[in-house]
């Protein structure tokens, strides 16, 4: 079964999105790419859980 | 440069078979004298299995080549008796250190585990590994073995037939023609074999191209291997730095997809890569240099009929993981005795499909391997390099991105899980990493070493319990070793053989690998064991 939490879990979420928006604050596209890259390989990390991951890739492959 | 290259090991000399009205049937004949080939041979020989190898050439490889031997391999080696010679001529390596742009963002140490003969690696040029190998050849035959060796002896046809193998041959003086029970192919990733026979290399060539120059310097670096993404000096690319014996430098660039290779190998551009490299005032000798192409390929089967192939003729991969010698030596050390059951008429012919089996296991075990390698190594999209740099980025300051960084995952033996030879595990408690299929780990026995008590044939070893000293199954002896975990001072035999259990039966194959194991001994079970791991079950 989903092991993904996909309902909301974030306190404040206003903050939290104004928070990712401001690390790329000045950046170029380049540096964006990467800064987001960097974040993505942090979170899978600290997430750790191989299904949590794969249902991730696959929630985000489909909304697009 | 080392005379090596030129003395002829193995000339040419004409062979009684030559003027036979009818061609000479063989029982084995292998094609190609280089490590895998000569490993074949040896190995047969050592199984009493007579043997011919036919070689176009008649000299060592030219050129380093393969450099860099695992433990398993080392271990088969010294199985067949040449594995002493290359550990103390090979450099050993424990350490890796990775950089980034001009920052080293971590090292790694192979961490050996105690108590194994042999060490996690050593480096040595493929020129000395032939040439200890072929002195074995002479040393077996000066001990009567029949294990033959004909230079100057290019195969240029050949015909499978129901019971045999025919194979036309030149030579300097003339054709000639010779039978074979069955022809084991170790010609090398282009293998005139698998052309002659039309048959299928399916897989994946990487647009890149790697230059390798192996350099004779007296250098201060240590015996470590160092690897650098994207440097100052070969910005965008990659390139690795290795130590061979007699200060002999193995240094790698990676160069991209469009070049000339002939520019590239001017003596003065290769110059010009080395001096940005390693600073302008270096003293050095180039020994050999060569372009190559990552490649991850396998044929579909590696036998059809009575032709077998071997090593870098049945699969390919790219450097960088010590994938390619290291995997064909286990493709031998899995087909001799398997051959010699087959020749003796004590296994069916059918037992070569579990060295398809087997050896396909390993061979995509190190394809896959070999490819995620190339694809961080080479990044092969914008986005592919945006994370393969984000890794490197994060590697520096934050352990959990280090496994990550992928500069070649280096060689480990291949474990043969869901073989149809494995009876299924009865050891409760038992290791892990002994269970059916997997290659025996060593252990320090008294004065010696456990692999070096495994005969050349099955072995029934029992710890802690009762067994028979023989057991003859369909015409194949199993033969007792009988080890106590009294005799265990360091507690490695209890450790990677018992587990949690009380005491253990193992059926141990000729090539070392784990048969079957049950908590004591019954020899039904034993006799079960012996008939699946000979593939009668």
């Amino acid at each position: 079964m989903a092991k993904l939490t996909l309902t909301r879990n974030i306190d404040a979420p206003d903050d939290f999105y104004a928070e990712l928006i401001a690390a790329h604050e000045g950046l170029s596209k380049a540096e964006s790419d990467a800064l987001n890259a960097r974040l993505v390989l942090t979170l899978a990390n600290h997430i750790g859980d191989r299904a949590v991951l794969t249902e991730a890739l696959a929630v985000a492959k489909s909304a697009g | 440069m080392s005379k090596i290259f030129e003395t002829p090991l193995y000339p040419y000399e004409r062979s009684p078979d030559q003027e036979a009205v009818t061609p000479v049937r063989h029982k084995v004949v292998v094609i190609g004298a280089g490590p895998i080939g000569l490993g074949l041979a040896i190995d047969l020989a050592l199984h009493d299995v007579p043997v011919v190898v036919l070689d176009d050439n008649d000299k060592v490889s030219f050129g380093s080549r393969a450099v860099c031997y695992a433990k398993r391999p080392l271990e088969i080696l010294d199985r067949l008796g040449c594995g002493a010679p290359m550990v103390d001529k090979g450099v050993e390596w424990n350490l890796g250190k990775v950089f980034f742009d001009q920052r080293q963002i971590y090292d790694f140490n192979l961490l050996p585990e105690d108590g194994h003969k042999q060490p996690a690696f050593v480096n040595l040029q493929q020129y000395y590994f032939e040439d200890y190998m072929v002195a074995r050849v002479r040393e077996l035959q000066a001990e009567g073995k029949r294990i033959e060796l004909r230079g100057g002896n290019k195969v240029v046809a050949i015909g499978d037939h129901p019971d045999h193998v025919h194979i036309e041959i030149e030579t300097p003086e003339g054709p000639y023609e010779l039978e074979a029970d069955w022809l084991i192919a170790c010609d090398g990733a282009n293998s005139p074999t698998r052309r002659m026979m039309g048959l299928d290399f399916v897989g994946k060539v990487f647009e890149d191209n790697f230059l390798i120059a192996d350099v004779v310097m007296e250098a201060d670096f240590p015996t470590e291997r160092w690897f650098w993404f994207d440097p100052p000096f070969n910005r965008g690319q990659s390139a690795l730095l290795h130590k061979q014996p007699d200060n002999v430098w193995r240094i790698d660039f990676q160069i991209g997809w469009d070049i000339d290779r002939k520019e590239e190998l001017k003596p003065e551009n290769i110059d010009r890569r080395l001096r940005a490299m390693l600073g302008p005032d270096i003293k050095y000798e180039l020994e050999w240099s060569s372009i190559y192409t990552f490649q991850c390929r396998r044929m579909e089967r590696f036998h059809k009929g009575r032709v077998i192939f071997a090593g870098d003729a049945a699969h390919q991969v790219s450097p960088f993981g010590a994938r390619g010698a290291n995997s064909g030596l286990q493709d031998t050390d899995n087909l001799a005795w398997k051959l010699k059951l087959i020749l003796d008429g004590t296994a069916p012919e059918t037992l070569l499909d579990s060295y398809d089996a087997e050896r396909i296991h390993g061979a995509d075990e190190n394809i896959l391997n070999s490819t995620r390698s190339t694809d961080f190594i080479t990044p092969k999209s914008e986005i592919s390099r945006i994370f393969r740099d984000a890794v490197l980025d994060l590697a520096e300051a934050h352990e959990f991105a280090r496994p990550f960084v992928n500069s070649g995952r280096l060689s480990v033996p291949a474990i043969y899980d869901g073989s149809p030879l494995n009876t299924p595990d009865g050891l409760d408690g038992g290791p892990e990493r002994s269970r059916p299929g997997a290659p025996c780990p060593d252990v320090p026995l008294g004065a010696g070493y456990l692999l070096d008590r495994l005969g050349g044939g099955f072995t029934i070893l029992s710890i802690d319990c009762e067994a028979e000293e023989a057991v003859t199954e369909g015409g194949v002896t199993a033969t007792r070793l009988a080890l106590s975990t009294k005799d265990d001072p360091t507690g490695a035999l209890a450790q990677r053989y018992l587990g949690t259990a009380p005491s253990a039966v193992y059926l141990i194959r000729p090539d070392q690998h784990v048969a079957a194991r049950f908590p004591e001994y019954d020899v039904q079970q034993i006799r079960f064991a012996i008939r699946r791991a000979t593939g009668k079950e």
